[in-house]
């Protein structure tokens, strides 16, 4: 960037919006410290009791626990599934294909309110009883897409006579999709399993209708924003779980970044 | 290719057909649950309620979608022409809010928009009110906001991926040919980024349409949309048959827009990669 551009109104107006995005993250962060059990202004004064407290607050551990396990489970499932489907259609061509492209990408595109209630309805016409199972397989359902575009987005990056030669020079498939195919995704499968995580992390719109007795994070969250006296905690569990997760997406931006340029050169 | 494919024809595309189903039945429960009927379709016509409810929601899914892209825009052509070495940088520095809670966002949104909120709190000190409201919360202008902000980075990336595609010896002929910069934005880099602001459109519109938390929690009794009319149908009223023929509105109505779009937009655009 050059000197006088610091100031040009594209920059400007950049840093506000940037502001803007992070105004709430910081206003949560503040009050995580602040010595009062209502989240109104004026601020009290300094303390560290909320998150001393988190440590007693079991329910909430267990929710954070539940989150974690699912989210982990969930992506790895999506973005193995998400990488078998972009390698199908980025190196195969079978009959169908189109259609099952447009198939594959319309989780994205639908409404989660309608996801989660034909899922639930699915799973009471099967007799199938409400668990973090239930919210799995969701999970699962809305990151395969993503998981596949990313993947794919990465094949594309790369010659198909990298494999065609391997085949030729005597490798068995598996063999070449152990080998080369694979390794060449590598970098967009761990971006895309860190993008399923922070989804599956953090979503509840569809959640809300699948979940059983045991609570994911957001579902936990959301029974508690009516509980005013106990949104303190749930603000300083907030503001440890901001922190974290801008820490993973930087490392996830920083990773897929670097691919970025390696595809551009790949490609080039 | 098989378990991919197997996994979106068990727990995608038979749900929706089961929802289908459950359309045609009388009730939730057995014994009303195994009557085959069209009255909630009939039901659904006749109610003028739950039209007007669609078409507000319909209202804030394009208020929405129309602020994001306005506001977004601006930033994913400072970040392609303007930016130089810093853009990457940049970009993820617009992207990473986003990967936070939602939910804690919205609450964060609670506090500043509540009546002892920062704004309020602001106004006061200021001396433009004279007594914190609680007007700014619940609200459809509240649940405008909170959405805007949260879809901006959305919005922002497939207008950037699409203003990333334009050639450089494109804007070049334009220059050379002596068009001013204004005229070149108007005539040459807009058209050309239009596939990634259809996306964003569509990336907004459709989840706002079929939003449901964020008006529950800064709605309030005014900010209501279909979402929370759908919801309500499978938690609290249990009427699941009424809510699949809610849902299945809903879903035509996608699937109309998504074939208006199809031409338009990069699937790609859509996951931003």
């Amino acid at each position: 960037m050059q000197r006088r551009d610091v100031l040009s109104p594209g920059f400007l107006y950049f840093v506000m919006l940037t502001l803007f995005l992070y105004a709430p993250i910081v206003v949560l962060v503040v009050f995580s410290f602040n010595d009062s059990r209502t989240l109104v202004f004026p601020l009290r004064g300094f303390t560290l009791r909320w998150y001393g407290e988190l440590a007693g607050a079991r329910e909430l551990l267990a929710a954070v626990v539940n989150s974690v396990v699912l989210g982990l489970m969930s992506s790895v499932v999506a973005t193995g599934l998400g990488t078998a489907a972009a390698i199908g259609i980025a190196r195969h061509n079978f009959p169908g294909r189109r259609f099952f492209l447009a198939v594959s990408a319309m989780p994205m595109v639908i409404p989660y309110v309608v996801l989660g209630v034909a899922l639930l309805i699915l799973f009471s016409w099967w007799g199938v009883p409400l668990s973090l199972w239930t919210v799995g397989v969701a999970h699962v359902v809305i990151n395969v897409p993503y998981a596949m575009l990313i993947v794919a987005s990465r094949l594309a990056g790369f010659d198909k006579n990298l494999e065609e030669a391997a085949m030729d020079l005597g490798e068995t498939y598996w063999g070449t999709l152990r080998r080369i195919t694979l390794p060449i995704c590598a970098p967009a499968m761990l971006s895309a399993f860190l993008s399923s995580f922070t989804t599956s992390f953090d979503e509840f719109a569809v959640s809300f209708f699948l979940i059983g007795t045991e609570a994911t994070l957001p579902v936990y969250l959301y029974s508690q924003l009516r509980f005013p006296s106990r949104l303190p905690l749930v603000v300083a569990l907030a503001s440890i779980i901001m922190v974290v997760s801008i820490l993973l997406v930087t490392l996830a931006e920083w990773l897929r970044n670097s691919t970025l340029h390696l595809s551009r050169q790949g490609s080039a | 290719m098989a378990p991919p494919a197997l996994l979106l024809a068990v727990f995608f595309v038979l749900p929706m057909l089961i929802m289908a189903s459950f359309s045609f039945r009388l009730g939730t429960f057995a014994p009303e649950r195994y009557v085959f009927t069209t009255e909630h379709y009939w039901d659904f016509i006749s109610r003028t309620s739950f039209h007007r409810l669609l078409l507000r929601s319909i209202g804030v899914a394009f208020i929405t979608a129309g602020a994001s892209i306005v506001l977004a825009y601006p930033l994913a052509h400072f970040l392609v022409f303007r930016a130089g070495r810093m853009q990457l940088t940049l970009l993820s520095l617009l992207i990473i809010p986003a990967w936070t809670s939602y939910l804690l966002r919205i609450l964060a949104w609670k506090v500043i928009l509540g009546s002892n909120g920062l704004l309020n709190s602001f106004l006061l000190q200021a001396g433009l009110i004279q007594e914190g409201s609680a007007r700014l919360l619940y609200s459809p202008s509240a649940v405008v906001v909170t959405l805007v902000y949260v879809w901006i980075p959305f919005v922002a990336l497939p207008i950037f991926a699409a203003l990333q595609r334009i050639d450089g010896s494109v804007l070049e002929a334009a220059a050379d040919l002596g068009c001013p910069a204004w005229q070149t934005f108007l005539r040459v880099i807009f058209p050309l980024s239009l596939p990634g602001v259809a996306a964003g459109f569509l990336f907004v519109f459709i989840p706002t349409l079929g939003e449901w938390v964020t008006p529950a929690l800064v709605g309030g009794a005014r900010g209501v949309m279909y979402g929370n009319l759908i919801q309500d149908q499978f938690v609290r009223a249990l009427n699941w048959p009424m809510g699949s023929v809610m849902s299945l509105v809903m879903l035509a109505l996608m699937l109309v827009q998504l074939a208006l779009f199809s031409r338009v937009v990069r699937l790609s655009d859509l996951a931003a990669v």
